[in-house]
């Protein structure tokens, strides 16, 4: 499909790769969202806390969160590699990497929502079938 | 404005994934009918940027931390309907891998950011850039203002969410049993540090990315 694109549309295409670079150049930057908050001595965002900030805040941990609190675990908490280590390096680099897997999952999602949302008739697989 | 597990209350984060699904199905059902093949790779790079400017957090000094997330700019873009789809991508991403927001709170805060941030967003676009020139400054303020009127109605919204709980929600003994504050706490928390910054950066952003595509691509904006 891509291959039909390019072809198809240089104008269009070139503007794509240029919105790839300018993603790609958001995701090294990454890091200037933790590094910079911290800098300035800004916490999370407002009500995102932890079940203890929640206990420290209001004098008590509630109970229902308390059970749902850990519903899920995610493979890559706060945005860092599991297991990476502390200091601001590695926390700028454990964000880069979780910036370059999450643009990757998440695009990787929208591709195939789209593969399954664009018509069979629709110009996709007609152009691709011409093409050859 | 991820609101994470355990601070909505079961019947709270039912009714919004009831709420969010037609408007995904709304979605699936327009872009089926309308979307092409070639703009697939737009709508990868949509949901893309949409996961990695929430990366951004933004300051208040001393304080709280938010973020844009480019819903408006995506809508302009690429159609409303495509950036409902495209954001609530980016959202499920950032909670099941990222732990950021819950997974009982996809629905609330994929209508909060993806569905209403969207909508509102492109509605106010369309309203103020009416049928001016796609290379005029009214389409850079008509995107300006929309990105801040619909990242605004996000905040309030979530904050009206989160600010139910204690009502909704409470243990015999009367205490919270999810969100401990009140509307009275959490709408004002939620609406003033979005009126006063995180709405303005997603107004720039937008305006930004406008202003570029004008220059570099103006049939995108048709």
């Amino acid at each position: 499909m891509q291959c039909g694109m390019r072809m198809r549309n240089k104008k269009g295409n070139k503007t794509d790769q240029k919105l790839w670079i300018g993603v790609g150049i958001l995701a090294l930057l990454s890091p200037l969202g933790i590094i910079i908050p911290n800098y300035l001595g800004a916490g999370g965002a407002w009500g995102e806390w932890t079940l203890e900030q929640i206990e420290k805040m209001s004098g008590f941990a509630p109970e229902g969160m308390k059970r749902m609190a850990d519903a899920w675990k995610a493979p890559m908490i706060n945005y860092a590699v599991p297991g990476q280590a502390a200091g601001p390096v590695h926390s700028s680099l454990g964000y880069i990497v979780a910036a370059i897997t999450g643009i990757s999952a998440t695009a990787g999602l929208m591709y195939l929502i789209t593969r399954l949302l664009v018509r069979k008739d629709g110009s996709s697989k007609h152009n691709r079938q011409a093409r050859r | 404005m991820h609101i994470p597990d355990g601070y909505l209350g079961p019947a709270t984060y039912a009714a919004m994934y009831a709420v969010t699904i037609p408007f995904w199905a709304v979605a699936s059902w327009k872009l089926n009918r309308t979307l092409k093949a070639k703009q697939a790779p737009y709508l990868a790079i949509g949901a893309a940027f949409a996961f990695v400017i929430m990366m951004f957090n933004i300051p208040i000094i001393g304080g709280t931390t938010g973020h844009a997330t480019g819903a408006t700019l995506i809508a302009i873009l690429l159609g409303p309907w495509a950036a409902v789809i495209a954001v609530s991508a980016a959202l499920i991403i950032q909670a099941l891998l990222f732990g950021d927001g819950g997974i009982t709170a996809i629905g609330a805060n994929c209508f909060n950011m993806a569905v209403v941030g969207a909508l509102v967003g492109y509605g106010v676009y369309r309203l103020i850039a009416a049928r001016s020139e796609v290379t005029s400054r009214r389409r850079v303020a008509a995107g300006a203002i929309a990105a801040y009127v619909s990242l605004n109605v996000s905040a309030l919204l979530t904050g009206i969410e989160l600010g139910l709980q204690p009502m909704f929600e409470q243990s015999p003994s009367g205490r919270p049993l999810y969100a401990p504050f009140p509307l009275s706490v959490a709408v004002p928390a939620l609406a003033l540090e979005h009126l006063l910054l995180f709405g303005i950066v997603e107004a720039a952003i937008t305006a930004l990315v406008i202003r570029y595509i004008q220059k570099n691509d103006p049939d995108m904006l048709k």
